[in-house]
């Protein structure tokens, strides 16, 4: 299929509306209110372009990880991100998903990993006569202890770190974007505010204050729907 | 809906080719005069209101690749849609030569993701030969432009504060937000080394100005596009509003190959490529209005060649295309221990900075001319791709109660517990800055290649120069002494020489400016003080192509300054029937 058919088949759905052409003539009548208040609306395309929802959906059709190296990757995301009294593990938080995905979209990723999962294999191997997935959870950890520390490892293992440095990033950033992530975090933007400033309390006990030459310059909140009017020489009148 | 073929109807007073900053304001000033105008577009129609266009807020998990910016290149939740690498349209670089070229393809063009940090140049900015002998003066001082200034702060809003200083001047301001932590801690550090820190100036709407838009709702993602028009955008803000009052057609898709001449060399309309079915169509006006970018107005001009135009419309001087510049960028981060085990609340404030640094040093004696501004991030924003990385070389900076620090890298709960301690602790700087424009740094036709509408692409030729450098060299030093003084850890190194020091490559803090520059003398530049061309008197360049320099602010709110004053000269000149 070549993009312009893409396109048509698109088009033919709801992402139609306003792609072509607008006009401004009686085929196209304006007829949209403006809202004044964000919505936070369906959870869909994300605003994709038609390319980019064909494009994604490529990415998704695709499986890199091998049935077998999924299970490895399931046990090391836990090792790196686990449960406690605050959050969910990597897995409850669908981080091998994640990964999964941005193997193909970052198609510089496949074989430092696909190899990295190997090397594990090998290093098994070495130490206890068995693969990674076949040795006992403490056996896991005596070889993650050998490359989980940059600072502190031998040489030989160079490989070993770096590979687990790429997948303890991919792993934390999984899982602190995900919802488990933003509950972990105590993290509460990303949805309509009335931003008046650090709260005091705050202020207080990092021993920071608001400059008092702004006091009256800085936003009062409680004028954000009044229409600002100012005088010849551009000062706030209403 | 239907495509609009050449026919007698179809003939327009005004051609506008892009809707970005410049475009827009053309649409807005010219329309509401009562003329007939075609708006002609590269990319597609958007608007942020409409749910299928949306991206602000939404959460990462929304995105597959949790926002990265693989597909586009600020994230995949930015509103650009475009980037510095488009399929099927290419450009290309001289030898030896760096040059990034970012374009925006869709209604309002890079107004959709852009900083919204919307600076007035000041009177020394348009003069900056008389003081360090560089480059040219404007043929236009800050007199001329500051009538224009203030009418743009009233039709669209700027939050900032009345701060006397010479340079920078001041407007028809809205509140400032209050500062956020981080901000306060860099105030408080600055002000230990005398550096000036102010609330920012930003085009987002703190309170409204008219009821056609919303007031800003602090989610911190201008960059994603307001779905309530608190923020501006040109598409949102002018395009739209003309199209709903005036007679405005709006031509999406449409790829414009070059401005068409007649026998006298005067404009007659454009032709452009539908990117819908791939075909050639002709629109006819009376006047030309380009705001495609100051390389793409350059290109079409360099394309439209003729008779009377041998080397390219309006280009008898061989000046379209010279003198290219765009701002230095370098940054530099740290980490503030006082933030780490944060106390959480919603700071996502307005998107951007709530303070900055403007230029200080103005008739100082340095080893460089000109100046740069510092804009500043960093707290607890919204997670995305890449946030938790690098722990494999910052863990150490969290210490425990007893002031031990956490080994690099590691896992499990532990790590999980320094991530959460380490969000919100981070701060960074960025200095843009003035270049000095070059005769040698210009873009150009490459002859042997096309883009995937047959149109001959642009090659770049783009060197710094050692006041650049020397520029970068001295931001780096500032950022060690804000970072220092607020007791930050200072990350990575003082870049040196041999990396340039950590000067960003040209193009990519997306100013590019100056390739149909104004002047006086139509020897040696393009447009005379209006933006008209010298050698067509019913073609115009409204985006950041006519800058002689552009200071070290953000080129947008003078492209809007400057659009408007042409725009009414447009008008003034229809009426005399001078074109």
């Amino acid at each position: 299929m070549n993009r312009r058919e893409n396109l048509k088949l698109l088009f033919t759905g709801s992402l139609a509306s306003g792609f072509l052409f607008t006009g401004c003539g009686p085929e196209a009548p304006e007829t949209t209110e403006i809202p004044h208040n964000p919505t936070i609306g369906e959870f869909g395309s994300y605003g994709r372009t038609p390319e980019e929802i064909i494009y994604n959906e490529k990415l998704k059709s695709a499986t890199f990880f091998t049935e077998d190296e999924r299970k490895k990757l399931d046990v090391l995301v836990d090792i790196i991100i686990p449960a406690d009294e605050t959050s969910g593990s990597a897995t409850e938080a669908g981080v091998p998903d994640f990964i999964e995905f941005m193997m193909k979209d970052i198609p510089g990723y496949q074989t430092p990993m696909r190899g990295g999962l190997l090397w594990l294999d090998h290093k098994s191997d070495e130490m206890f006569g068995s693969k990674f997935l076949e040795i006992s959870e403490e056996q896991r950890i005596q070889i993650i202890d050998e490359i989980a520390y940059p600072d502190k490892a031998k040489a030989e293992n160079e490989g070993g770190v770096r590979f687990f440095n790429m997948l303890r990033n991919l792993t934390a950033t999984g899982f602190f974007t995900s919802e488990e992530g933003f509950k972990d975090l105590g993290y509460v933007g990303n949805r309509p505010n009335a931003w008046d400033g650090v709260p005091d309390e705050v202020l207080a006990k990092h021993g920071l204050q608001n400059d008092p030459k702004y006091k009256d310059v800085y936003l009062d909140i409680t004028t954000r729907g009044t229409i600002a009017q100012w005088d010849d020489e551009g000062n706030l009148i209403g | 809906m239907s495509i609009h073929i050449q026919s007698a109807e179809d003939s327009y007073d005004v051609i506008i080719v892009g809707s970005g900053a410049g475009g827009g304001m053309a649409s807005k000033i010219l329309s509401e005069a009562g003329l007939k105008v075609a708006v002609v577009e590269a990319g597609a129609d958007f608007d942020p209101a409409k749910e299928e266009h949306r991206t602000q807020l939404r959460p990462p998990w929304e995105s597959p690749r949790r926002g990265a910016g693989t597909v586009r290149p600020f994230g995949d939740f930015d509103a650009a849609i475009g980037g510095w690498d488009i399929e099927g349209e290419p450009y290309t670089r001289g030898q030896d030569s760096e040059f990034d070229w970012f374009r925006s393809r869709m209604l309002g063009g890079r107004t959709n993701h852009w900083g919204r940090i919307s600076l007035r140049f000041g009177p020394l900015d348009f003069k900056r030969k008389n003081l360090d002998g560089l480059g040219d003066n404007w043929p236009i001082g800050y007199e001329d432009v500051a009538p224009y200034y203030d009418k743009v702060d009233k039709l669209i809003g700027v939050f900032g504060s009345k701060e006397g200083i010479n340079n920078e001047p001041d407007g028809f301001f809205l509140p400032p937000p209050k500062p956020r932590l981080h901000e306060l801690h860099i105030k408080k550090g600055a002000d230990k080394i005398n550096l000036p820190v102010i609330p920012s100036r930003l085009s987002i709407l703190t309170r409204p100005v008219n009821n056609e838009r919303g007031t800003c709702f602090f989610c911190s993602q201008c960059n994603r596009a307001c779905q309530i028009y608190a923020d501006f955008s040109s598409g949102t803000c002018l395009v739209k509003p003309a199209m709903k009052k005036g007679k405005v057609d709006l031509f999406t898709m449409s790829m414009v190959r070059k401005v068409t001449t007649n026998e006298q060399g005067e404009a007659t309309g454009v032709t452009y490529i539908s990117k819908l079915d791939m075909q050639e169509y002709k629109l006819n006006a009376r006047v030309v209005v380009l705001g495609a970018s100051a390389c793409e107005s350059a290109r079409i001009m360099l394309n439209s060649k003729s008779k009377t135009h041998p080397d390219g419309l309006g280009n008898s001087s061989g000046h379209v295309g010279r003198y290219l510049h765009d701002s230095t960028g370098a940054d530099r981060m740290g980490i503030l221990p006082d933030m780490m085990d944060r106390q959480r609340y919603n700071e996502d404030g307005v998107g951007g900075m709530h303070i900055y640094t403007p230029w200080w040093l103005n008739e100082k004696n340095l080893d460089f001319a000109r100046g740069y501004h510092i804009e500043y991030w960093g707290g607890m924003g919204m997670p995305s791709y890449g946030f938790g990385g690098g722990m494999d070389t910052m863990r150490q900076y969290v210490k425990d109660e007893f002031g031990n620090p956490s080994p690099n890298g590691g896992y499990g709960q532990g790590l999980k517990k320094d991530i959460r301690r380490f969000f919100g602790s981070t701060v960074g700087m960025s200095g843009r800055g003035e270049s000095i424009p070059q005769y040698s740094n210009y873009c150009e036709i490459d002859n042997q290649v096309v883009d995937k509408f047959g149109i001959p692409v642009l090659k770049f030729h783009y060197k710094w120069t050692d006041q650049e450098l020397k520029q970068a060299r001295h931001m780096h030093e500032t950022f060690e002494e804000v970072l220092g003084s607020m007791g930050a850890i200072i990350l990575g190194n003082k870049p040196g020489a041999e990396q340039q020091y950590g000067l960003h490559k040209p193009g990519r803090i997306i100013h590019e400016v100056g390739t149909t520059r104004m002047g006086d003398d139509a020897s040696t530049s393009v447009l005379n003080k209006f933006s008209q061309a010298h050698d067509c008197k019913n073609l115009f360049v409204v985006d950041g192509g006519s800058f002689v320099s552009q200071a070290d602010k953000n080129p947008t709110w003078t492209i809007l300054a400057l659009s408007w004053r042409t725009s009414e000269y447009i008008i003034d000149q229809l009426n005399k029937k001078n074109i």
